[in-house]
């Protein structure tokens, strides 16, 4: 696929946020906040960073995405739905029944979901897996993994990390959405685990922190990531949840709830 | 039947999956720090390079597992079936069965013929979970043949498979030339009265019982169900109809297991009097494998007393 210049991914950026905002809307369910706060990853990854192919999604050379943090599958499916692996028409059928955009990743009903998902803490096992199979095919794709705060609560995380580390995995370039919010609350007031950057870094895992909605920041953390050998490589990502949309930036009562027709027109707006 | 002990179940699986690198070039082995237990030591000392440990974290070693299924590999891991099943399970429902994809379980020390170790370390619920996921096969072998043949089966076949291993050596029920399919089960004897149906070291009890209640004027045929999802209803359909006396004997929670399969599909298709051997819902505890087997009932005698009370004799 081409790639995109900065300017462009910006503007696919916006593109994804209104598909976001339309799909839940139009689903009147979903979780608005996190898909806004992965927007720039997953745009900075579909539409420059990853050589993938929207008319051979079984292209075995290809890299790979994991989005481990489910929940935020509009923005994925707005990305893969913009990169032409289907048409983005479809995407307001989103959580409909008989709709392959299932509100959370199933990887055997829409082409491009390389992993269902949806139960947390298991994208950077499954990456992990991926890494490896490249290693023993001596091919040379990434495996990315989009991986949240709220995640790292789940003890299943740190296994992965350990055993990452342990066996040297590299091609594995894992992103944290850090937008410092759970469902039931702030991070700080769930399940506090700061200090985030120390605790990757004492895992062994090659460590960077970025402001995850400056696309040139994410370029340029990957270009420098995929550099890393024997290492495992983690991107603290600073965001915002419900980042772009006055009204749902900082505010967690968009974790899982759809905003309404007007808030919907609202949003439109400000993504004009 | 003489007792000629062959090896543990948990042996001829690791030496099958020599047998297994040599024919797939996919196969790749994990295991969870107890390769030395459930034998998937035998396939890292000579494919070290297609072997992985991951330490002990059952959860991560499923999702590493589906990682590389979705890549083209064909993975087996293992560990022992109590901690295997009950860790991994959100990882098998989500990462493995709901995504359909290929990979291989096999589930050491399966049951209470464990022993000393004690109950902990008895999985006497892995069937009921396995079999609970959509997707899924599940595979209880009996002895050495069996398990030899049904784990170059499963890496043959694409989709999940669970496989039920056992710590102690198991006597030996089949003959070498038997040919063994998943899903299909194994007739051993031909009764007219009770079929007695089994898996695991059950069969080898179910056997013993037969013979006893052959003395005796009954005649039982015994099957060995080895693979328990999907049910060989075929052949329980027609032994029920032919017997219309059907016993299970396993070495399972009584909730959830063969038993509880076959009342289901027979009390759809052929209502007939059934009989249960089972764990009666409760655990285990330390002792001798064969001291264990006797108290919680899955001796033979235990099989016969169960024959003669749904015969009413």
């Amino acid at each position: 696929m081409e790639k995109l210049s900065v300017e462009q991914l910006k503007a696919k950026a916006k593109l994804v946020r209104r598909h976001i905002v339309e799909m839940t809307g139009a689903a009147v369910s979903g979780h608005p906040g996190g898909s806004l706060s992965a927007t720039e990853m997953l745009v900075a990854l579909y539409f420059n960073l990853m050589d993938h192919n929207p008319q051979d999604p079984q292209w075995l050379d290809r890299d790979r995405l994991i989005l481990s943090k489910g929940h935020a599958c509009p923005a994925l499916y707005a990305a893969l739905a913009e990169s032409g692996y289907f048409d983005p028409k479809t995407l307001t059928d989103f959580r409909k029944l008989g709709s392959p955009l299932q509100g959370h990743p199933d990887r055997r009903k829409l082409p491009g979901v390389e992993a269902s998902t949806g139960s947390l803490g298991q994208g950077l096992s499954m990456g992990i897996g991926m890494a490896l199979a490249r290693r023993l095919d001596q091919k040379n794709y990434y495996t990315y993994v989009i991986t949240s705060d709220g995640e790292m609560n789940e003890g299943q995380t740190w296994e992965a990390a350990a055993m990452a580390a342990h066996h040297k995995i590299d091609h594995l370039i894992a992103f944290l959405d850090y937008n410092k919010f759970q469902l039931d609350d702030s991070t700080k007031n769930i399940c506090d685990m700061e200090p985030v950057v120390e605790k990757w870094k004492a895992f062994r895992w090659h460590t960077f922190e970025i402001d995850g909605h400056d696309v040139k920041e994410i370029l340029h953390a990957v270009e420098k990531a995929k550099k890393v050998k024997n290492e495992p490589v983690m991107i603290i990502a600073h965001t915002v949840k419900g980042k772009g949309v006055s009204f749902m930036e900082h505010n967690n009562a968009f974790h899982g709830v759809a905003p309404t027709k007007d808030q919907v027109q609202q949003a439109l707006k400000e993504l004009a | 039947m003489e007792r000629k002990l062959g090896k543990a179940t948990r042996d001829a699986y690791g030496e099958a999956l020599l047998e297994i690198a040599r024919l797939h070039s996919e196969v790749v082995v994990l295991d969870a720090d107890l390769s030395k237990a459930t034998k998937s030591v035998i396939f890292a000392d000579k494919f070290p390079e297609r072997f992985i440990n991951v330490g002990i974290q059952e959860a991560n070693l499923v999702g590493v597992a589906a990682g590389l299924a979705s890549c083209g590999k064909i993975p087996f891991i293992s560990s022992f079936a109590s901690f295997l099943v009950s860790k991994g399970f959100d990882q098998f429902r989500m990462g493995v069965a709901f995504s359909e994809l290929n990979v291989n379980v096999v589930g050491s020390h399966g049951g209470i013929s464990v022993g000393e170790d004690g109950a902990s370390q008895m999985a006497i619920e892995d069937i009921a979970l396995m079999t609970s996921l959509p997707g899924f096969l599940v595979v209880v072998p009996s002895d050495e043949i069996c398990t030899r043949a049904l784990t170059l089966e499963a890496a043959k076949y694409v989709g999940p498979v669970y496989i039920r291993t056992g710590r102690p050596k198991a006597p030996i029920v089949h003959k070498a030339a038997t040919d063994f399919k998943l899903g299909k089960g194994i007739r051993l004897r031909e009764g007219k009265d009770l079929t007695i149906i089994a898996n695991g070291l059950e069969v080898f009890e179910a056997v013993e019982a037969a013979e006893r209640l052959a003395e005796e004027g009954i005649s039982a045929s015994v099957i060995d169900m080895h693979t328990v999802k999907p049910l060989d209803t075929e052949l329980i359909l027609e032994e029920a109809k032919r017997t219309g006396h059907v016993l299970v004997a396993e070495e399972h929670q009584i909730w959830g297991g063969l038993g509880s399969a076959i009342a289901t599909f027979l009390g759809k298709k052929h209502p007939c009097k059934m009989g249960f051997v089972a764990i009666q819902d409760t655990f285990a505890e330390s002792g001798k494998s064969d001291e264990l087997l006797e108290k919680y009932g899955l001796t033979y005698p235990h099989i016969i007393k169960a024959a003669k009370k749904i015969l009413g004799r």
